[in-house]
């Protein structure tokens, strides 16, 4: 008898979905920049797992390539993010998002 | 068997802390939960068959990625406990438009084809093959990621460079 559902690509995409959301809500919900950062990382793993999923069902390599360069472009996107944040840092002596608002016309 | 137990497990772990992320006050131990997400997601990867992936994605987000966060945190002194408030009206907002959202995206997924993952028996994330398929298929994108590489290694040493004026008129 089995306790527990086989486990389908529909498992993965849920649980992709889910913690895309959780990112998507993290970015809106909170005001440090930090932990913006944070969620956009949370978003682009979410996606990466729907990918490698995929991949799985298919047999096919081509996404787990992609999930490759995502992380490259992750990796660039945070070396960037990171020193654009401590100069905003050390130019405003602050993180808050609803602070750093000099840019508004 | 142990494949079903070993998912609902990482799934737990990973929605679990992806929320601690972002309800934890304080940003280091943001950090220290989102390297748990990391770690279950490189579990899921394992259960995929994608060995090299899960190797890589530890290696890179939370021996390097996360650990530059760490830094910035501890550099630009942070870990104190923030006292933020959003307005009521922004929370709102954020709860509706990723609650729609997630409703959105689950029920587009419950047209899935009921495709079992586990079942299946594949070599793809094996690394002799990613390997064929980005040195053959993939070697142009491969090399311009380098070149992106280098233009964010630029960028990041000349965006925190102290004074950007000074330096330019000595």
């Amino acid at each position: 008898m089995q306790v527990l559902p086989n486990i389908t690509i529909e498992h993965y995409l849920s649980l992709s979905a889910v913690l895309f959301c959780l990112g998507l809500f993290g970015m809106m919900f909170r005001k440090n920049a930090i932990i913006i950062f944070m969620c956009v990382e949370l978003m682009l793993n979410a996606v990466n797992l729907a990918l490698v999923a995929f991949s799985k069902i298919h047999g096919d390599t081509d996404g787990q390539i992609f999930v490759f360069f995502i992380m490259v472009v992750a990796a660039a996107e945070v070396a960037v993010g990171l020193a654009i944040l401590m100069m905003l840092y050390r130019n405003m002596h602050t993180t808050d998002t609803d602070e750093l608002n000099s840019l508004k016309g | 068997m142990l494949t079903e137990y070993a998912f609902w497990l990482l799934s737990f772990i990973a929605v679990f802390s992806g929320m601690a992320v972002i309800i934890s006050k304080n940003p280091v131990y943001s950090v220290l939960y989102l390297i748990m997400t990391f770690f279950s997601i490189a579990g899921h990867y394992f259960l995929m068959n994608a060995q090299f992936l899960a190797a890589v994605h530890i290696i890179v987000y939370a021996g390097a990625i996360m650990v530059l966060f760490l830094y910035v945190i501890m550099m630009l002194n942070l870990n104190n406990i923030e006292t933020e408030k959003r307005h009521n009206i922004i929370k709102l907002l954020a709860v509706s438009a990723a609650g729609l959202l997630l409703l959105v995206l689950s029920g587009a997924v419950q047209k899935a084809d009921e495709i079992a993952v586990s079942g299946q028996v594949g070599a793809a994330g094996m690394v002799e093959n990613l390997g064929i398929a980005l040195y053959r298929n993939y070697l142009l994108p491969f090399e311009l990621a380098s070149v992106l590489f280098l233009a964010a290694m630029v960028g990041a040493v000349y965006l925190s460079k102290k004074n950007l004026n000074e330096t330019q008129s000595a």
